[in-house]
């Protein structure tokens, strides 16, 4: 069997650390031995245990836990090949191995999601996956010893639990309960969450039957979801991106936290030599009792230059979060927006806002766009330039974040280099990898000469930016 | 090391039991962590959101092994003297005074950096303690990264060392339990230290259980409508989703207001018991069609 490791348990545990280092976990050889002592304080015939022991000892951080549970379900599977469930699959015709009966199958998958039966689900998304890549179209001609092909993309077809969401709430639906009510809409949610679960147990369901065929490494190496601080911003996807929402405002925080302490340290400024001397005066010229320069607490003046057009609405939504959370602690942020003209949209980041609505808004009441709506730098540049260079000041910071794609307009470099000349610093953070940069009609190249350019893709990424930026 | 000194639960179902006895309903996550950091002499590191039972945690398994809680609460800017110990000038000074001139100047030196004049702290008050104790180091990411230091030598070899007296040993580890809302990022090497346990918000059937427990007056069918919409609330977006405690709160409001159904009208009266933010009650209220 492929799936044994050679040393047994412990060659077993130290595969499944190596896997959770390669998606990022740091787990150290301290760690492991700790993994390796839970194994042996444990009763290893409870799974859940043995899921949150192994948890508790090489996770260190709340974020991680996702990837963990991948792995560990790939690692320590609940179950060898079709497993033994109580639920039984409808076929056509009862014969054991004709084909499966989508519409008694849908009546089963209904009744348990109203009970929100979960053992029974998880049974329910086994034996499916198993029936359906035996007898669906994935093993057409019935070849002899042709391997299953599992997919989680066929089951769900197959069913659409989606679907099901009306019967399932008019079957659990109060009849006082009148529809559209709170009371309504609360039910609906409930159940749209239980089919999501469903469909996650799908997925893990496939890919625990893919490792079994194809190789665990293979899998765990492609089928891992990632943490959210390593998703990248262009490419995140809807569950991602509410994911990465709930990421950036802590560490905002974070960054905020450690500015103050920074801002703390830095209370004492250096010796003020002549009140010193003025004050040992009084002492006959001997200096008992230094003086120092009150150091001014330096009030970070932050203006954000932000592209909000449509190719890199991911990156921009996640840096304005972070322009919000950082408007809570500082008390002059200016923030523009612009595709092919600039406009200030400060007063839409309310502490407090909504954070959805002010992208739409931003969209809806700035006036950003002249013509066809793709960005344009060199025409923002110069309209920021023209109405509001005023908010450039010695002592403020601009921030410019976007993916420098001119679309083959002028790139106005003049103006970008006379707008960071106005500022004491300018920064440019550009969601495109670095290799991407100059590519096509990209300009970033060209304005990274003019300014220091810092790919920025992940949260992380952000964070060390940011961190490195600020104080400013 | 600490003598050999035996667990204080015997598995993880032991664990879950005692605690329920001391009203603390715990998770799998939670039970087995707890087992583990008391069978392998490790601290506990509990992270989550606010409200979630982190320090509730810590009570009940003082309660359930019959020991005693000391708690070290952190705050911005909290120092070895408030955490480890502190020599009671005051008293050094009435001490040399009161012998003034009777004795040695190496007798009075050793006298008054002794026991006596000791001020011990959470920390060396826990390590000092023959009885099973626990140590609750809450919210320790409020406090200054010059704390953790402080904590690793406490927490890895259980001892503290007094320059004037030498190194204390515990005589008795105790169970050592810290908390974190997260605010900033611990150091790895406190982390290293720690078996750690995210607690987050427990799944309904426990929550149905935790409300039941605390809030007994509560008809069933209420208690469920109640976790339930309080699990569709956490599954906004909210900036500040409900906790436990929260439910709680509320189940207590509608019993103060004799409300026994969960309409849409009492949703609307008693929102602000769960929802904290004026923000996230216009937006309950919009997407939930509360009007």
């Amino acid at each position: 069997m492929a799936l044994l490791a050679p040393h047994g348990l412990p060659g077993h545990l130290v595969d499944f650390v190596a896997a959770l280092r390669s998606h990022g976990v740091a787990v150290g050889p301290g760690e492991t031995i700790d993994a390796a002592t839970v194994l042996t304080a444990l009763d290893l015939l409870h799974r859940d245990q043995l899921r949150e022991g192994l948890a508790a000892a090489v996770l260190r951080r709340s974020g991680q836990r996702k990837v963990f549970d991948t792995l560990f379900d790939l690692y320590f599977p609940a179950a060898l090949g079709a497993g033994s469930g109580e639920v039984e699959v409808p076929r056509v015709g009862d014969a054991d191995d004709g084909d499966v009966d989508v519409d008694a199958l849908r009546d089963i998958l209904a009744d348990l999601l109203r009970d929100g039966d979960d053992a029974a689900l998880a049974e329910l998304a086994r034996a499916v996956v198993d029936a359906l890549a035996r007898t669906g179209s994935g093993a057409q001609g019935d070849r002899p010893g042709a391997q299953p092909s599992w997919s989680a993309y066929q089951a769900l077809r197959v069913l659409s639990p989606e679907t099901l969401l009306a019967r399932i709430v008019d079957a659990l639906r109060d009849p006082d309960i009148e529809p559209g009510s709170f009371a309504d809409e609360v039910l609906r949610r409930e159940i749209r969450d239980r089919i999501a679960r469903f469909r996650d147990m799908i997925t893990d369901e496939v890919r625990r039957r893919t490792a079994e065929t194809r190789g665990r490494e293979q899998v765990a190496r492609t089928a891992v979801p990632k943490q959210a601080e390593q998703v990248e911003f262009l490419s995140a996807y809807a569950g991602q991106l509410a994911e990465l929402r709930r990421t950036v405002h802590p560490l905002a925080r974070r960054l905020a936290a450690r500015l103050a302490v920074r801002r703390k340290h830095a209370k004492r400024g250096e010796l003020d030599m002549r009140r010193t001397l003025r004050r040992s005066m009084s002492t006959g010229g001997v200096p008992m009792n230094p003086a120092f320069k009150a150091r001014r607490p330096g009030r970070p003046d932050l203006v954000v230059l932000c592209d909000v057009s449509g190719s890199v609405a991911g990156f921009s939504h996640f840096t304005l979060l972070l322009v919000q959370a950082l408007r809570e602690q500082f008390s002059k942020v200016r923030v523009f927006a612009f595709v092919e003209r600039a406009d200030e949209v400060t007063h839409l980041f309310e502490p407090g806002a909504e954070l959805s609505g002010v992208m739409n808004r931003v969209l809806r009441e700035a006036s950003l766009v002249a013509f066809d709506g793709h960005s344009d730098y060199g025409g923002s540049f110069g309209s920021f330039a023209e109405y509001w260079s005023d908010a450039l000041t010695p002592r403020s910071s601009l921030l410019i974040l976007g993916d420098a794609r001119t679309n083959y307009r002028d790139p106005n470099l003049t103006v970008l280099r006379r707008l960071a000349g106005q500022a004491r610093h300018t920064h440019w953070l550009n969601p495109e990898p670095r290799r991407q940069w100059g590519t096509g009609d990209s300009a970033a190249l060209r304005y990274a000469d003019v300014v220091p350019m810092h790919e920025c893709r992940t949260a992380a990424q952000l964070a060390d930016v940011v961190e490195s930026l600020l104080p400013i | 090391m600490s003598p050999l000194q035996s667990p204080s639960f015997g598995s993880v179902a032991d664990v879950t039991e005692r605690l329920a006895a001391a009203g603390y309903l715990a998770s799998t996550a939670v039970a087995t962590t707890v087992f583990l950091a008391d069978r392998l002499g490790k601290p506990l590191l509990v992270e989550g959101p606010a409200g979630v039972g982190k320090t509730e945690l810590a009570k009940a398994v003082a309660e359930s092994t019959k020991a005693e809680l000391v708690r070290l609460q952190c705050y911005e800017g909290i120092d070895e003297a408030r955490a480890l110990y502190e020599w009671n000038h005051a008293k050094q000074l009435l001490r040399i005074t009161a012998s003034q001139g009777a004795e040695s100047w190496d007798r009075t030196r050793d006298d008054v950096f002794s026991e006596e004049f000791l001020l011990p702290r959470p920390l060396l008050t826990a390590i000092r303690r023959a009885d099973p104790t626990v140590l609750l180091v809450d919210e320790i990411d409020k406090a200054d990264v010059e704390v953790e230091g402080l904590l690793l030598e406490v927490l890895s070899d259980y001892q503290v060392t007094v320059p004037e007296m030498g190194t204390i040993t515990a005589t008795r580890k105790p169970f050592a339990l810290l908390t974190s809302n997260s605010t900033r990022e611990l150091s790895e090497a406190l982390k290293r230290r720690c078996l750690f346990l995210h607690l987050d918000f427990p799944d309904a059937d426990l929550e149905r259980r935790i409300v039941a427990s605390r809030v007994p007056e509560l008809t069933d069918a209420l208690t469920d409508a109640l976790v339930r919409t309080v699990r569709v609330l956490r599954g906004l977006e909210l900036r500040k989703a409900p906790s436990v405690a929260e439910t709680i709160d509320w189940g207590r409001t509608l019993l103060a207001l004799g409300m026994d159904t969960l309409d849409d009208d009492a949703v609307r009266a008693t929102l602000g018991v769960v929802l904290k933010h004026q923000s996230d009650q216009v937006k309950a209220a919009a997407e939930l069609r509360l009007n």
